[in-house]
């Protein structure tokens, strides 16, 4: 396959959820190569690590971000398409690293404090990630000390909050006023289930929706 | 004592009246939001007896169990595993002794939040987990099994197998749909009203439906999908006070208990057997949607 099949196959790879040649779905790419082994072939080719993230792994992960913003993709393709493009990512973890591909930014997310429900925060983190951006996952039942200690770390950050329960949601609140205490101009997202732009607007937050996808393009066009 | 079981009742009284919403009145009652709401029934007992009483009060003819999240993964972040079947048992108990001989008790099962096509879980630990669960609640009690807001067919399943291998007695399997921006109803897993019917009749539920995520008006269509595929399961439906409101910061369910009881004519006429509420209904809810369930005889 040329440089171009190669990277339109990887796109479909992490759109269909294919992490690799082992995954057995869908059926129609079953015994072929997947995420891993195609972004393989595409590092021995000497493609460059950005092309790859933006030709194949943030097409492939819009294309499934879309169909789920319109109710023709669940959570399981979801979370399949993201651990096939996580496949990828951790074999250009390198080039990141070594800063030969640049990010569009880095996302601070966590679900906040008093609520333990990751699902709803983890497919923010893949649709963010998969459009571009460092995502940094603070994990369940955070704190406005735990969001501010980590703005110390990535101080250009934009921060993403999550909550599942109404009793929890009222926290949001609480720590956008800390975060905004310390940093005024910080970005903040927020969404979950009881989350509504009416509340997003009360509390001074600076973005809702109720699909991964818009939040990735709303952290995007902070960047344009 | 005889023993109760839900398909004589519903062949004596047609209709059954389910209860309402627990976890917004135990707030209500003082739980913080990073509490256990399940650690009350060892801690706190005449605080659930109230929310388990009440709704014995407002006229349900079945009451669930403080134990929606009393499976050990649910528990396990408070540290509390290790208690599954002594909160589950205790959770039976407490509405056991609110229903007293009149009043059915659903032992309450809710989701475990892990993912089981992620690896997050196998199922055989998710099978063990709920088995400890619902033994304690047939233990304290209850006369049934209530797995309810579910989402995906797998977890599901696994919770129907377990109830089965550890009691014999009745289980209700209801999901969780919402209606996606393509007009369906779907669960967050992706799976249809109607493709949740014959996977949970062959699995051995005795009664199917849905709660949360809806007012009335969407579980009517919901139930009508349901009564498309089958005619003769019993349906129970929990529906939410409408969808939430923020008022003064405040995230309230709209419907009142009128609104919501002028609805029950047409959800019964739909197909529906049990009727009861979910997240903002109250006791007065309950009242008002018996007496309406009453006056359809």
């Amino acid at each position: 396959m040329s440089e171009e099949e190669l990277l339109q196959h990887l796109s479909v790879c992490v759109e269909k959820g294919k992490a690799d040649r082992a995954t057995p779905t869908p059926p129609e790419l079953k015994d072929q190569d997947g995420a891993k082994e195609i972004t393989g072939q595409l590092i021995g080719m000497d493609v460059a690590p950005d092309k790859i993230l933006n030709d194949a792994l943030i097409p492939g992960m819009k294309r499934i971000g879309d169909l789920y913003g319109q109710g023709k993709a669940f959570v399981p393709h979801l979370l399949l398409a993201a651990r096939a493009m996580n496949e990828s990512v951790t074999l250009l973890k390198p080039y990141f690293e070594s800063g030969a591909v640049e990010r569009k930014g880095t996302f601070i997310i966590g679900t906040v404090q008093g609520d333990l429900h990751d699902i709803g925060k983890n497919l923010v983190k893949a649709i963010v990630e998969g459009s571009g951006w460092e995502v940094i996952d603070l994990g369940t039942d955070v704190t406005a000390d735990g969001f501010i200690n980590a703005i110390g770390e990535h101080p250009d950050a934009a921060i993403g909050l999550s909550a599942l329960i109404t009793t929890t949601m009222v926290n949001m609140e609480k720590i956008v006023s800390s975060i905004r205490e310390k940093y005024p101009d910080k970005k903040i997202l927020i969404g979950g289930a009881p989350v509504t732009q009416e509340y997003c607007d009360k509390i001074g937050a600076d973005f809702f929706s109720l699909y991964p996808q818009e939040a990735a393009e709303y952290l995007n066009s902070l960047k344009s | 004592m005889s023993e109760r079981r839900i398909k004589g009742l519903l062949k004596e009284k047609g209709v059954l009246v389910s209860d309402g919403a627990w976890g917004t009145f135990i707030h209500e009652k003082g739980l913080r939001s990073d509490e256990c709401p399940e650690s009350w029934n060892l801690e706190r007992p005449d605080d659930i007896y109230e929310v388990a009483l009440s709704y014995v009060n407002a006229g349900a003819d079945m009451i669930l169990t403080n134990s929606f999240g009393g499976s050990p993964f649910k528990l396990k972040p408070y540290g509390l595993e290790d208690k599954t079947y002594l909160i589950n048992k205790a959770a039976a108990e407490i509405s056991r002794k609110a229903a007293a001989d009149k009043v059915i008790v659903l032992g309450s099962v809710g989701p475990t939040g892990k993912i089981l096509m992620m690896g997050e879980v196998t199922e055989e630990e998710l099978f063990n987990g709920f088995s400890e669960q619902i033994r304690g609640l047939a233990d304290g009690g209850a006369d049934a099994i209530l797995i309810e807001t579910m989402s995906d067919p797998q977890e599901a399943t696994t919770a129907i197998r377990a109830a089965k291998s550890v009691t014999d007695k009745e289980v209700i399997c209801t999901f969780t749909f919402n209606l996606t921006p393509a007009g369906e109803y779907r669960t967050m897993m992706g799976t249809s009203p109607a493709e949740t019917v014959e996977m949970l009749i062959s699995e051995g539920a005795d009664a199917i439906g849905a709660n949360c995520g809806n007012g009335a008006a969407g579980m009517i269509e919901i139930v009508s999908e349901i009564r498309k595929i089958n005619s003769d399961i019993p349906v129970l439906v929990h529906a939410n006070a409408g969808m939430p409101e923020l008022v003064d910061g405040k995230s309230v369910f709209p419907e009142t208990p009128g609104e919501m009881s002028s609805q029950v004519g047409q959800l019964i006429a739909a197909g529906t057997n049990m009727v009861g509420g979910c997240c903002g209904t109250t006791p007065e809810h309950i009242r008002q949607i018996a007496s309406a369930v009453r006056a359809k005889k």
